[in-house]
């Protein structure tokens, strides 16, 4: 049936022949088709026009679409088309949107910003998107922070200091903790003997004879502890040495630890190896100025700020 | 001069009709790679890139032994929402020396391009041996093997040799090592020595003490370095922030 129809048209054929009598057909392609072909042809060339293109000696033809943008030192500046000149053009969009927001950032005072109804509401919302890419994968979505690792943020107890201006310069500059590593320098005994002492400090079940001795030894120049601790133990916000009288842990994870002797071990753990961690990155330079100042902020109003 | 051209030649000659057609087919690839050697743009000038050093180059090896790239990628781009989020977008002159490039095109974590600095020696160790104690919500695999397993030093000046190969500056005469210092200045040009290969990355990975363990040089050591120095090697605050935009 197929060869009857194939008879029946009239085709064009290529003009070989092989093995004598073998044809070839030519059928044209069909006329959308060919018309689709020329108009993907000028589009090109229309694209070539617009869009940067064809290289050319040790650059390339720029094209006729131009963006202007107005960069960091406030030049205006036109260029041709390209992802870089459209982000700037991005940018500068976004920073006219929230530029009232961040004028009143950089004018006004911490305290006025934390009491103006309106400026919370930025400060929370911005503050909030900040805090989620930079601080929450150590300090934790809620500022809860990791016992053992990265301090809470949401309480009133501060390593480095809790006002607007430390927690500005902690964000800033980054911190970096150090204790000493004691087993090098004490006996075991007189680790336990401090570690006692400090247990006693917050309430945390101990030996009463142990934390005696382990009080003297905490003023004496032996082990030197109040030199960051200070004589009463309540520390020293200029060196990160933390407050050990009020029964708020970081490094040694007390509250968890099973029953006294854990407690007490758990301490002991921190005095006889030291800290060499509790590193803060500085973000000065990877966040604005602004940035800072409204993580300041939401930092302080995360509930603990002084 | 009239040739009288006839497509049957190509037809009945399969030797002529491969080469026509390879031919053919390369002009794709070469009117888009061969300009790029010639544009003097395509890798922006700018200070700071440098070759690894021993310590980070094993890590970035330990990087793809473990494949990372196959969830992070190492390429942030010009978009606004990229920049509030990684940083400054990714130059080719930052991945001027990477063999092989770990740019990527999948991100089920985030980008990598510039996490040096970003978070502390202690977390990324923490983070890699147990990811959801640092973010519960995260999908990463435990690396815990990297803090116990030490690290191979005794190939490292034979991994550099083939880096070499492949046209990183690391130095194997003084000659070399002379233009280094010349390029990169002489604290940069002694990391880049493959004589003194060995004795770098040792030297880096005690000091540094990335795992926070003295005891030994694990490979949490060599990749937390390697980690800690993506995306630092260029300041940009040196540059305006469109100073980029000229170079394509």
């Amino acid at each position: 049936m197929s060869e009857q129809k194939l008879q029946s048209q009239t085709v064009q054929t290529t003009g070989h022949a092989w093995d004598g009598d073998l044809q070839e057909y030519n059928n044209p392609l069909p006329v959308w088709w060919v018309y689709t072909f020329y108009a993907t042809v000028i589009f090109a060339i229309v694209y070539w026009t617009i869009y940067p293109s064809w290289p050319f000696g040790k650059g390339w033809i720029g094209g006729v679409s131009n963006i202007t943008y107005v960069n960091s030192e406030g030049e205006t500046k036109t260029h041709s088309w390209n992802t870089r000149a459209l982000l700037m053009e991005d940018m500068n969009k976004a920073a006219v949107a929230q530029k009232p927001y961040f004028d009143k950032v950089s004018a006004m005072s911490y305290e006025q910003i934390a009491k103006d109804p309106d400026m919370s509401g930025f400060i929370l919302s911005s503050g909030k998107a900040l805090f989620a890419d930079n601080c929450a994968p150590c300090h934790q979505a809620g500022g809860q922070g990791v016992v053992g690792f990265f301090p809470n943020l949401t309480d009133d107890d501060w390593l480095y200091g809790g006002s607007f201006d430390t927690i500005h310069e902690t964000l800033m500059g980054g911190r970096r903790g150090y204790m000493p590593t004691f087993s090098e320098v004490l006996s075991g005994e007189q680790i336990d003997q401090l570690a006692n002492y400090v247990a006693s400090l917050s309430g945390v079940d101990h030996d009463a004879g142990k934390a005696a001795a382990g009080e003297v030894l905490f003023h004496s120049e032996t082990a030197a502890c109040y030199y960051c601790h200070t004589n009463n133990g309540t520390g020293r916000k200029d060196m990160g040495a933390p407050n050990l009288t009020d029964n708020i842990w970081l490094w040694a994870d007390v509250p968890a630890a099973g029953g006294a002797g854990g407690k007490v071990a758990a301490i002991r753990s921190v005095i006889a190896n030291g800290l060499n961690k509790g590193v803060m990155p500085a973000w000065a330079g990877r966040l604005s100025p602004e940035q800072i100042k409204v993580l300041t902020v939401y930092v302080h109003e995360l509930g603990g700020g002084q | 001069m009239n040739i009288n051209f006839k497509h049957e030649w190509i037809e009945t000659n399969i030797g002529l009709m491969a080469v026509l057609t390879m031919l053919a087919i390369s002009v794709g690839g070469l009117v888009e790679i061969a300009p790029l050697f010639f544009i003097d743009k395509t890798i922006e000038k700018v200070e700071g890139v440098r070759p690894y050093t021993p310590l980070e180059q094993r890590g970035r090896d330990i990087y793809q032994r473990e494949g990372c790239y196959t969830c992070h990628s190492q390429m942030i781009r010009p978009f606004r929402d990229e920049k509030l989020r990684y940083g400054h977008y990714s130059l080719a002159a930052e991945s001027q020396y990477d063999h092989p490039f770990q740019w990527g095109s999948k991100r089920t974590g985030p980008d990598l391009a510039r996490v040096g600095g970003k978070y502390s020696n202690e977390w990324h160790v923490q983070h890699l041996v147990a990811p959801r104690s640092m973010v519960p919500e995260s999908v990463m695999p435990n690396y815990p093997w990297l803090l116990s397993t030490p690290l191979d030093i005794s190939d490292t000046a034979a991994r550099m040799k083939a880096l070499r190969k492949v046209g990183v500056p690391y130095s194997q005469t003084q000659a070399e090592y002379d233009a280094n210092v010349a390029k990169f200045g002489e604290t940069v040009a002694r990391q880049l020595h493959i004589p003194d290969a060995q004795k770098n990355l040792v030297e880096q990975a005690n000091f540094g003490n990335y795992d926070g363990d003295r005891s030994g040089i694990s490979e949490m050591d060599a990749l937390v370095a390697y980690l800690q120095v993506l995306g630092t090697m260029v300041d940009f605050s040196k540059y305006a922030d469109d100073a980029f935009v000229e170079t394509r």
